[in-house]
């Protein structure tokens, strides 16, 4: 039994149609029970993953959003504090010029009122000086007077006319 | 089968042999399958494999169907010196071609381990009408022979045939023993089974086939439609993967959401290949409705191929490797091509646009050959690639028996040559073991990719 008929090379009816109908529910069977429904699970699967990575790739972009506010934010507050500083630094500043202002004219009206008084007083110490000045020298004239010139009235009036007019320069 | 016993306990054995240094002649005819007739009780007039060592007369008598007759008288009592069936002689010398061969033809029952044969369904069509029944009801008279002929019918070497004769008795008669010799017609030369029945000798006719005698068969007198060995292995083949594959199913709902697991991702990365890697490139958004019969030609054939890689039951049967199967998948593929085929597609096969019409002319006859060439190769390169990595696993593990050089299968052989033929036969056989194992993948995935080639090819659309 050599090459004189090779048996596997011969089409055989049997053969092929057994292989006819049972590669024919094969076909059907598998694509109905298992590769159609595998499949379809791979695809859903394979959107499941686009979804999720998308998903989680808004997420980011989110945060990121998110994260760039509260800097905005942050900005914002920051500026507000040095603002604020600065505002309250210049009241600070108003506040201790128009009370040095305020001192100061405090100062000056004090000062004033205490020249006024000294001014007063001088004027006052003056007119005593004055006055006592003038008596002294009244008495004075009058001693002299009245040991050289007694009883001249006109002698009097005249020494009276000089007192007045020392008291009136 | 042959490989089932070789490749596991021939070389098993063999090292037991050398350990135990007993009579291996017994083991020999063990192992190497030869036709030990004492096994089933008459003598060395069984079988004759050898169309080297018979006289011519054998040729002579054969082409007389009734010659037999005249024998009949000392052919039946001096049990077959060759004067009639050709029973008689035995040329015992070990044949590895033979046994290759034997191994890869298909068969009515599926050998197991030496003379225990797992039963199949026959359905048997005849003139006189239909027959099922198992291959068991034949008998067992060893090397796959039956003891008995059930309304003509015959099992010999695990092949039913039929009487051709129309003298034979129709219902069950026990038969003596049966006869093969090699006869000449029409210039080839084919084997042609007899059957020894009340000393006369009966010629066989093999089931029809479709060849119409191109190769040796044609149609005969009678159908054979049985559940054969490699039916068999399909519907395994087919129960395996769809059980598997609905396991897989299945859990893609029990187990939705999560990450696969078991055999789930054992099989989703090649699903995933197919889909990506042949049909999404030819196909592109109708790789859908291509997709499962291009995995299922890609499974079925891949499944069929590792199958036929176990050596032993329920493995070894050349399903991918008999050219009925590759023909019908190649089928499959041409009838899907050509019913979706559209019109850009046709155009180019009856006239080619952009050429001048004297090309036109003789470039339609060329493509509508390609029409027919394309689904041919497919069905040959399948064939071919698995038949010959069968047969040369068996030829690697004959080296054995090769190199042990024994004169006979009944006799001793030399110790020294088996042990050279064994240290050969080994890794060579594991090394084409291992190729093999890639070819039943790539030879799958080469039917797949192409059909896809050729079915895309038909449903692409116009682009110039």
């Amino acid at each position: 039994m050599i090459l004189a008929k090779f048996y596997p090379f011969i089409p055989e009816p049997g053969l092929m149609l057994w292989t006819l109908i049972i590669f024919s529910l094969f076909w059907f069977l598998m694509s109905k029970f298992a590769f159609k429904p595998i499949a379809g699970a791979l695809k859903e699967r394979e959107n499941d993953i686009q979804k999720a990575l998308d998903e989680a790739k808004m997420a980011r972009q989110e945060m990121a959003n998110l994260k760039s506010e509260h800097q905005a934010l942050l900005e914002q507050a920051k500026e507000e504090r040095s603002q604020i500083l600065v505002q309250a630094k210049e009241a600070a500043e108003v506040y201790r010029k128009e009370q040095k202002e305020k001192a100061d004219s405090e100062f000056r009206t004090k000062v004033d009122s205490a020249l006024e008084e000294i001014e007063n007083r001088k004027m006052e110490a003056m007119i005593t000086i004055k006055n006592d000045a003038g008596q002294m020298a009244l008495d004075i004239a009058e001693k002299i007077l009245n040991k050289e010139l007694k009883g001249d009235p006109a002698q009097e009036s005249f020494v009276k006319g000089l007192v007045d007019e020392i008291k009136l320069s | 089968m042959r490989k089932a016993i070789i490749c596991t306990f021939g070389i098993l054995f063999l090292t037991l042999a050398l350990l135990t240094a007993q009579d291996h002649s017994h083991h020999n005819h063990d192992h190497n399958h030869s036709h030990d007739h004492s096994s089933h009780g008459h003598d060395h007039s069984g079988h004759n494999h050898d169309h080297h060592g018979h006289d011519h007369s054998g040729h002579n008598h054969s082409h007389d169907g009734h010659h037999g007759h005249n024998h009949a008288s000392h052919g039946h009592d001096d049990h077959g010196h060759g004067h009639h069936c050709d029973c008689g002689k035995h040329d015992d010398s070990f044949d590895a071609g033979a046994v290759a061969f034997h191994h890869i033809m298909d068969a009515n029952q599926f050998r197991v381990f030496g003379d225990i044969n797992v039963p199949l369904p026959c359905f048997l069509k005849s003139d006189d009408g239909f027959k099922a029944m198992l291959s068991s009801s034949f008998g067992n008279a060893g090397h796959g022979n039956g003891k008995y002929a059930i309304d003509k019918y015959v099992m010999v070497h695990g092949t039913v045939m039929r009487v051709a004769d129309e003298g034979f008795p129709m219902g069950k008669v026990e038969v003596n023993c049966y006869g093969h010799e090699e006869i000449v017609k029409d210039g080839k030369e084919l084997p042609l089974f007899t059957v020894s029945y009340q000393g006369k000798c009966w010629k066989l006719h093999e089931k029809s086939t479709l060849d119409g005698g191109i190769l040796g068969g044609g149609i005969t007198s009678f159908y054979d439609f049985s559940i054969t060995k490699n039916v068999f292995t399909m519907l395994l083949g087919f129960l395996i993967l769809f059980l598997l594959f609905r396991t897989a199913a299945k859990a893609y709902t029990t187990r939705k959401g999560m990450a696969p697991k078991g055999i789930q991702s054992l099989l989703e990365p090649v699903v995933l290949f197919i889909r990506d890697e042949v049909a999404v490139p030819f196909f592109g958004h109708k790789a859908d409705k291509f997709l499962p019969y291009l995995l299922s030609v890609f499974f079925f054939i891949v499944g069929l191929n590792l199958i036929g890689q176990i050596p032993f039951f329920p493995g070894s049967g050349n399903v991918t490797g008999s050219l009925s199967v590759t023909a019908v998948l190649a089928i499959f593929t041409f009838v899907i091509t050509t019913i979706n085929g559209n019109k850009h597609y046709w155009e180019h096969i009856v006239w080619m646009p952009g050429v001048p019409a004297w090309v036109k002319i003789i470039l339609t006859p060329v493509e509508i050959m390609g029409m027919f060439i394309k689904p041919l190769t497919l069905m040959l390169r399948l064939f071919a690639n698995i038949t010959a990595g069968h047969i040369v696993l068996v030829i690697f593990v004959s080296l054995i028996f090769i190199f042990g050089g024994a004169p006979s299968m009944y006799e001793s052989g030399n110790m020294g040559g088996s042990i050279l033929g064994t240290a050969m036969a080994i890794p060579l056989t594991m090394f084409m073991m291992a190729i093999e194992l890639l070819v039943a993948f790539i030879q799958g995935f080469v039917f797949c990719i192409l059909s896809a080639a050729y079915i895309g090819a038909a449903v692409e659309d116009a682009h110039h």
